[in-house]
């Protein structure tokens, strides 16, 4: 096996990740700066008995994968900017019908078309609120190509083991970006497939009530004949109005996933392990890496800096934001966003009295270590 | 050699800079280092300010952009404009740009070479070429290996690296001058 680097996109690294995952069926409509995985997907999956469907628009391209994961496959779909917007009421379908797959999101700057090349992390909220209705959601942000490629693969593991979408939510930077990445070769890294039925077909219910709170699930056109709707439903299958029903349904929806949540909630620590720091940096995505940068250079001046990489940032990670977050005089999180959806969440785990810091940027510009370094210093 | 290079190559939307920039990392890659390799652009894909970005360190890329370039190629006014307080080499195309007034600037007919080759598209490789004989970011060598996998032993890549050889060698007695 070939252990020499390639030089690799972060893209290419996701599409790749996809198929080492076990993702053999992708449905997308291309578009900057996710394009990459779709080509990627039309040139790779058909080699490895997969297919690539390219679709009409995003609305269609996620109603294709949710059928498609219905057939056994792993099933997913990539795009950018409005064709999230697009793929938002499908993927509450994929929510309620409990449909493992994977939504690859390379944020780009908005509204609208917004700057369509350029890079951005303002869909946070989208990505957790984006559907109607009461729904938790998984997504992961990757800092690296090596994390676009580890990060994929946790989304399907993901995906698989708890039935449910899960999003990548990854950017321009990291999606763009060339680095030198060595592939994991198979075995190297965990896949996870779905928990599939052993009863007898007749007695099958898609939605039967299990201790993980995750059913078995059939594939259609297997001799296991079942039934998914957009409609509330009952362990059967099939639409039911009980408010009894609806109650354990939408709560099975949102302690599934809380209930996993230290398998789900990843994070990473640069530099944050003394007792007390001066400065803690929070950070995900593309501009981990730029607070990594402006860490490094306060430890060079003498500030205890560090910083806490959100892996995952939905569900969001309270207890570590909590544990590291108390242990700094000051926390400053950069995003590429003009509000700080991260900063308003670290608020609501920290308290009105900690001393948050934002750093936003939301012109297509990435954000600087020299950027950060103001913010801190305007502040002490 | 220090253990970090930082090339920043600016220009306008289809001049190639980001796939000189891939062949840039590629390069540095094969010598055993990290690399990092960036692109900006905007919608067109002819015309409008892009650039590409390369770092090769031995130690591990935190910040995946220049922040202290050691060589600057620029390929349009427009790039010029906004590099032009840098103080560093930069290389300009002396067909499409007029330099700013700083030290450490050295034009060369790019445009007009890629012309005379017969293939537009080979202004990449040129300047590639004539940038590694002023500053060995990377080894030339390993470069024009590069440059031959990639684009499978294609003779007129071979005349373009030769081509900007040349008028690296030319810079190089100009630079001697200053």
């Amino acid at each position: 096996m070939d252990r020499t680097p390639r030089l690799v996109q972060g893209n290419q690294a996701i599409a790749a990740a996809a198929i080492y995952a076990g993702a053999r069926f992708f449905a997308g409509y291309p578009i900057t700066p996710s394009s990459e995985i779709a080509e990627e997907c039309s040139k790779k999956l058909p080699k490895v008995g997969g297919m690539y469907m390219q679709m009409e628009d995003e609305i269609a391209s996620v109603g294709a994968m949710v059928g498609a994961a219905l057939t056994g496959s792993k099933a997913f779909t990539a795009t950018s900017g409005p064709g999230f917007s697009l793929m938002q009421e499908n993927i509450g379908m994929a929510t309620i019908g409990e449909v493992p797959c994977v939504i690859i999101n390379v944020q780009r700057s908005g509204p609208s078309t917004g700057l369509a090349t350029k890079p951005s992390q303002s869909d946070l909220m989208q990505i957790k609120w984006g559907r109607h209705g009461d729904q938790a959601i998984i997504a992961l942000a990757p800092a690296s190509v090596a994390e676009c490629f580890a990060l994929t693969v946790k989304a399907f593991n993901l995906a698989e083991k708890f039935r449910t979408p899960v999003i990548l939510a990854a950017d321009e930077i990291v999606a763009h970006m060339r680095e030198n990445f060595i592939e994991p070769l198979p075995g190297e890294l965990e896949v996870i497939d779905r928990k599939k039925p052993s009863g007898p077909p007749a007695q099958y219910r898609p939605f039967e009530p299990s201790e993980d709170m995750v059913s078995p699930l059939a594939a259609y056109g297997s001799e296991y004949v079942f039934h998914i709707t957009s409609s509330m439903c009952g362990p059967e299958g099939y639409s039911n109005n009980d408010p009894a029903n609806a109650t354990w349904k939408i709560k099975q929806l949102h302690e599934k996933i809380a209930m996993h949540r230290d398998e789900i909630v990843e994070t990473k620590t640069f530099d944050a392990d003394e007792a007390q720091l001066d400065i803690l940096l929070i950070a995900f995505g593309g501009t981990t890496r730029v607070a990594r940068a402006a860490a490094l250079k306060l430890r060079q001046e003498g500030v205890k800096a560090g910083v806490l990489q959100l892996v995952t940032v939905w569900p969001f990670a309270d207890l570590e934001v909590l544990k590291y977050g108390s242990k700094a005089k000051t926390v400053v999180i950069p995003e590429m966003n003009y509000s700080g959806q991260i900063a308003d969440e670290v608020k609501r785990v920290l308290g009105p009295a900690a001393d948050i810091r934002r750093v936003n940027k939301y012109n297509g510009e990435v954000i600087t270590p020299q950027d950060i370094l103001q913010v801190v210093k305007q502040s002490n | 050699m220090k253990n970090r290079q930082e090339v920043i190559l600016a220009g306008s939307g289809g001049q190639g800079l980001i796939m000189a920039g891939i062949l840039l990392a590629e390069t540095g890659m094969n010598e055993g280092k990290n690399v990092v390799q960036t692109q900006s652009y905007g919608i067109a894909s002819r015309g409008g300010f892009s650039s590409s970005e390369v770092i090769i360190s031995d130690d591990e890329i935190i910040f995946q952009h220049v922040e202290d370039p050691d060589v600057i190629v620029v390929l349009s006014q427009e790039a010029m404009q906004i590099y032009d307080g840098f103080d560093t080499t930069i290389i300009y195309d002396s067909d499409l740009v007029t330099p700013g007034k700083g030290n450490n600037r050295f034009g060369a007919p790019f445009t007009k070479a890629a012309f005379e080759l017969g293939n537009p598209a080979s202004i990449n490789i040129i300047f590639l070429g004539c940038l590694l004989q002023l500053k060995p970011v990377v080894d030339p060598a390993k470069f024009a290996a590069v440059v031959d996998k990639k684009f499978k032993s294609n003779r007129n890549n071979e005349k373009a690296l030769q081509k900007g050889v040349e008028l690296g060698n030319m810079l190089k007695e100009a630079m001697a001058k200053c």
